[in-house]
């Protein structure tokens, strides 16, 4: 679990089960744990009125312990990006008492609170739950241009090539991290790069 | 007057009987300057000089917050209550001149929902009356529920229908009409926030019910104007100002340190707001808990009290104070 260091940096719970009558979860990889860990504290009958949408990744793992909850559906979809559509629409079709659980990557639970905030879901009432990669979503504050996957200090820019500084302010409307160049000073400077985000 | 309140000199400039138990009060300030800004929900507390007695009841602002030339209340006269209402009903008149504090607003709008659902009941309808004005006039999406006894004790039932049309739906006990409230909260849209302000019976009902069925804590709002219940007398000793008052049956210990010439700080004098907090130095004997702020752990604890509602039987206490 990611360490508290700024006030802008999300901090993340425990998936618990919430009363309502609908439930909405969006994983990534092992995020399904965080999933499978509620599901053994879920009253009966929890993952009837469930709605699970996975994006499990290139190891494809965790599905059969998913479709072992037997939740009303179950989605798979290759990236966040595709699976979005479906998330936006299950959110612009729902109505109180559907509950919000996000479980996996900080890319994944940032970027499905974004879809969250604008659907008028308060982030306070979202349950978020971090496993996996501590990979960053980084935002160049330069070009703009968003990194996904961003594991090492200082990292490149995917768009301009600047090397940036990962910074720890996190930005809730854009799901991701600030990076700021790291030489601006004098570009010939290179810092080493260490792995720190895995 | 207290911590985050100030004082308005005012003018009693209407007078205007609503029906046989409510009675609406305009004041205007005495300079003749506009009032200050107040936003949906809030209320003031009015300051009632009864002859030796002060009394301090708060009442929400139901005006429009676009208008502040004048703010208007609705007091519901209460003949078993402890006299505040019954004060205002019979010796406030035009022109008299009274002291209001600043609104304060512990109701107020969340105005990121997406819908607002409000639900009423009886005088419980005055905060709603300055919200709905508000969310008129930016072309916000509202619903309101009201609950009355009859049609005549619906208090400005048909000027809200009037104004606002099928946005407002009433129901009323003696025709056994009743909010459909399981089928009502599970069909509104997301991003909606939930309003109640009414008796407490039913402020806990629609609590409870919008917690089963899902709805977050931070979506729902209540406001409570519990009267504080009178009880038997009791004595209590403050450390710091190094008195010792006895409360009376009728009044509450917050009016009676207030009295003891001690200005402690207040907002709701209703147990919701956490303003007048007091330790509790020793006691000896059994605390009557009425307020909506502290945990039960805390009650329990016996280290503090809510002065504005809360009682004590037995031998002695000490406060801070
Ligand atoms: S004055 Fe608000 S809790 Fe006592």
């Amino acid at each position: 679990m990611a360490a508290k260091s700024i006030i802008s940096r999300p901090v993340y719970g425990t998936l618990s089960p919430q009363p309502g009558k609908h439930h909405l979860f969006v994983a990534d990889a092992e995020g399904a744990l965080a999933i499978t860990d509620l599901a053994a504290k879920a009253p009966d009958g929890f993952f009837a009125d469930a709605h699970i949408i996975f994006i499990p990744g290139n190891e494809g793992q965790h599905v059969a312990a998913l479709e072992a909850l037997k939740p009303a559906q179950l989605y798979q979809g290759p990236t966040f990006a595709s699976a979005l559509p479906r998330l936006k629409q299950t959110l612009a079709n729902a109505h109180m008492g559907l509950r919000l659980y996000l479980a996996g990557t900080e890319g994944l639970i940032g970027q499905a609170m974004q879809a969250a905030l604008e659907a008028g879901i308060d982030h306070t009432s979202i349950q978020t739950e971090h496993r996996g990669s501590l990979a960053r979503r980084v935002q160049c504050v330069h070009c703009k241009g968003i990194t996904e996957n961003v594991t090492t200090q200082p990292a490149t820019c995917s768009h301009c090539g600047l090397l940036l500084l990962v910074r720890d302010h996190y930005s809730r409307r854009l799901a991701a991290f600030q990076g700021v160049c790291i030489n601006a000073e004098d570009r010939s400077e290179i810092p080493p790069t260490e792995e720190i985000f895995r | 007057m207290s911590t985050g309140t100030t004082k308005l000199d005012v003018v009693v400039s209407d007078v205007v009987p609503v029906n046989e138990l409510v009675t609406r009060f305009h004041f205007r300030r005495r300079d003749g300057q506009l009032l200050p800004t107040f936003s949906g929900g809030a209320h003031v507390v009015v300051e009632m000089r009864d002859g030796e007695r002060t009394r301090l009841n708060p009442y929400s602002l139901m005006g429009s917050p676009l208008d502040t030339r004048e703010y208007t209340i609705s007091v519901r006269r209460d003949d078993a209550g402890r006299g505040g209402s019954l004060f205002m009903h019979r010796h406030v008149r035009r022109g008299h001149e009274m002291v209001i504090s600043y609104p304060v607003n512990l109701f107020s709008l969340d105005l990121r929902a997406r819908k607002h659902l409000m639900l009423a009941g009886g005088i419980g309808i005055t905060p709603f009356m300055a919200q709905t004005a508000q969310l008129a006039a930016d072309g916000g999406n509202f619903e309101l529920h009201y609950t009355c006894r009859t049609a005549s004790l619906g208090t400005y039932a048909d000027l809200l229908r009037q104004r606002y049309e099928r946005r407002v739906r009433l129901y009323h006990d003696d025709r056994d009409e009743r909010i459909e409230l399981d089928r009502l909260l599970s069909s509104q849209p997301l991003g909606t926030h939930l309003y109640v302000c009414g008796p407490s019976g039913m402020i806990g009902w629609v609590c409870d019910r919008a917690a089963a069925l899902g709805w977050p804590a931070e979506t729902v709002h209540f406001e409570h104007f519990a009267a504080p219940q009178p009880g038997a007398p009791f004595d209590v000793t403050l450390a710091v100002s190094g008195k010792t008052i006895r409360v009376g049956e009728q009044q509450s210990l917050l009016e009676a340190i207030e009295a003891a010439g001690v200005d402690p700080p207040y907002l709701c004098r209703g147990g919701v707001c956490g303003q007048c907090e007091t330790n509790v130095i020793a006691h000896d004997g059994n605390f009557i808990h009425n307020d909506h702020w502290l945990s039960e752990e805390e009650h329990r604890s016996c280290k503090k009290i809510m002065p504005c509602v809360s009682r004590f039987e037995g031998r002695s206490l000490v406060l801070e104070r």
